[in-house]
C-alpha cells in the first residue's frame, strides 16, 4: 500500500482561514495521507483540530498522530513564531521520539 | 487579531486580580489518560474533605473517567492539614524541583504556610488524539462495550477542552515514567500559556522505580514542577503549597 505524504508551503497555509485549514488537513489525514506544514500550526490551532478529530473518531478512523516543533518566541519576545507540524492518521503513522528539534516518526501500511 | 486576543487576555486577567478577584477559584486537573489525574483529585478530597469520599473510580484502564466531574467548595488548609493527617508529614518529602523564584523566599513560604484556599476541584477526562476501541478490548472489554466506550472517551475529550474556557488554574498531571515530550502535552501547555492561566506540572508516580521526573523539569524549565506520588500520598505538602502559592 502506497502512503500519500503532502507537504505544505507556509504560504498556502497562511492563505487559509482557521477552520479552512483544520478541515483541510483533517481531510488529508482521514483520506490515509500524512500532511507536513511548513510554518505548522499555533497550539491554539492544534487544539481545535484535536477538537475536531474528535467529533470524527469512528471504528475507522480512530484519530490522528501529531507531533511538531515548539514555537519559537521571535525579535522582542513578542509574538510566538510556529515551525514545523506533521499530521498523519493514527493508524498509519506513530511517533517514537521527539524533542525540540528532532521528531522520529515510523509510517506503516495497513 | 493574535495581539488583541493576547491583550484582551492579560488585561482580563489583570481585571480579575484587581477587582473582580473570585472567591473561589476553579482548578482543572488535566493531563493525558493514565497520568493518575482521579488519584490525585481523590487525594485531595480525602484530604481536606472526607476520608470517605470519592471524585471517581481509578482503574488502569485508559478513559475511566469520561466526564468533568466538578468538586465544589474545597478548602485548603495548610495549617490545620497537618493536624488532619500527620501522617503526610511522615511520608517521602524530596527536594522541591519548582523552577519558581519564589520559593527561595522564607517570608512567603510563612505565609503560604499559613494560607487557606478555597477552591472546587475540576476532575477532567484524559486529552488525546486518538482513541481507538480496540485498545479497550485489549483490557477484555467486549466489542460493544468497547465502541461505546471509545465513543464517550471522545466525548470527554471535548469536553475537557471546552472547561478550559471557565477554568482558573490548572494542575496538569503527568506520568513521571514516561516520555513528557508529547505533542498533547505541549498543546496543553501552548494553550495555557496563551490564556494565562496559571498551571502546575505535577510529576505524577515518583513512588515507582523507573519515575524520573527531572525529564519534565528539563523538558518544561518555564513552569514549576512538582513531583508526587498521589497513590501513596508522597510530597503532597509541596504541591498543596505550591497550589496556595499560584492559585490564590
Amino acid at each position: 500500500m502506497e502512503i500519500k505524504i503532502d507537504l505544505i508551503s507556509e504560504d498556502k497555509i497562511n492563505s487559509m482561514s482557521s477552520m479552512e485549514k483544520l478541515r483541510f488537513i483533517l481531510d488529508g489525514v482521514k483520506s490515509g495521507n500524512i500532511v507536513i506544514l511548513e510554518g505548522g500550526l499555533s497550539s491554539e490551532e492544534q487544539m481545535k483540530l484535536i477538537e475536531l478529530t474528535m467529533t470524527e473518531v469512528d471504528d475507522d478512523f480512530p484519530g490522528i498522530e501529531i507531533s511538531g516543533y515548539p514555537a519559537k518566541r521571535s525579535f522582542l519576545n513578542l509574538r510566538k513564531k510556529t515551525r514545523l507540524t506533521v499530521i498523519g492518521p493514527a493508524k498509519v503513522m506513530h511517533t517514537i521520539k521527539q524533542d525540540k528539534d528532532l521528531i522520529s516518526a515510523v509510517v506503516s501500511a495497513v | 487579531m493574535k495581539l488583541n486576543r493576547w491583550r484582551k487576555g492579560i488585561l482580563s486577567r489583570l481585571l480579575r486580580v484587581l477587582f473582580f478577584r473570585k472567591v473561589t477559584a476553579k482548578i482543572g486537573i488535566y493531563g493525558p489518560p493514565n497520568a493518575g489525574k482521579t488519584t490525585l483529585a481523590n487525594r485531595i478530597i480525602h484530604t481536606f474533605v472526607d476520608e470517605n469520599e470519592d471524585m471517581g473510580v481509578s482503574t488502569e484502564v485508559p478513559h475511566e473517567t469520561r466526564r468533568a466531574v466538578r468538586r465544589k467548595g474545597i478548602l485548603i488548609d495548610l495549617k490545620s492539614k497537618s493536624v488532619q493527617n500527620p501522617h503526610l508529614n511522615a511520608t517521602t518529602n524530596p527536594d522541591s524541583m519548582s523552577t519558581s523564584t519564589s520559593t527561595s523566599d522564607s517570608k512567603s513560604k510563612q505565609r503560604e504556610g499559613k494560607a487557606k484556599l478555597k477552591l472546587d476541584i475540576v476532575d477532567t477526562p484524559g486529552l488525546a488524539t486518538k482513541i481507538d476501541f480496540h485498545d479497550f478490548m485489549a483490557f477484555g472489554l467486549e466489542e460493544q462495550e468497547a465502541k461505546k466506550r471509545a465513543k464517550e472517551a471522545t466525548e470527554g475529550v471535548i469536553e475537557a477542552i471546552k472547561w478550559l474556557d471557565d477554568i482558573d488554574g490548572v494542575l496538569l498531571l503527568m506520568d513521571a515514567t514516561e516520555d513528557p515530550y508529547t505533542q498533547t502535552n505541549i498543546v496543553i501547555i501552548g494553550n495555557l500559556e496563551a490564556r494565562s492561566i496559571p498551571m502546575i506540572v505535577v510529576a505524577n508516580k515518583m513512588d515507582l522505580p523507573e519515575a524520573a521526573p527531572q525529564r519534565i523539569v528539563d523538558a518544561f524549565p518555564q513552569h514549576p514542577v512538582i513531583p508526587i506520588s498521589a497513590l501513596k500520598g508522597e510530597n503532597m505538602d509541596e504541591l498543596y503549597k505550591e497550589m496556595a502559592r499560584r492559585f490564590r
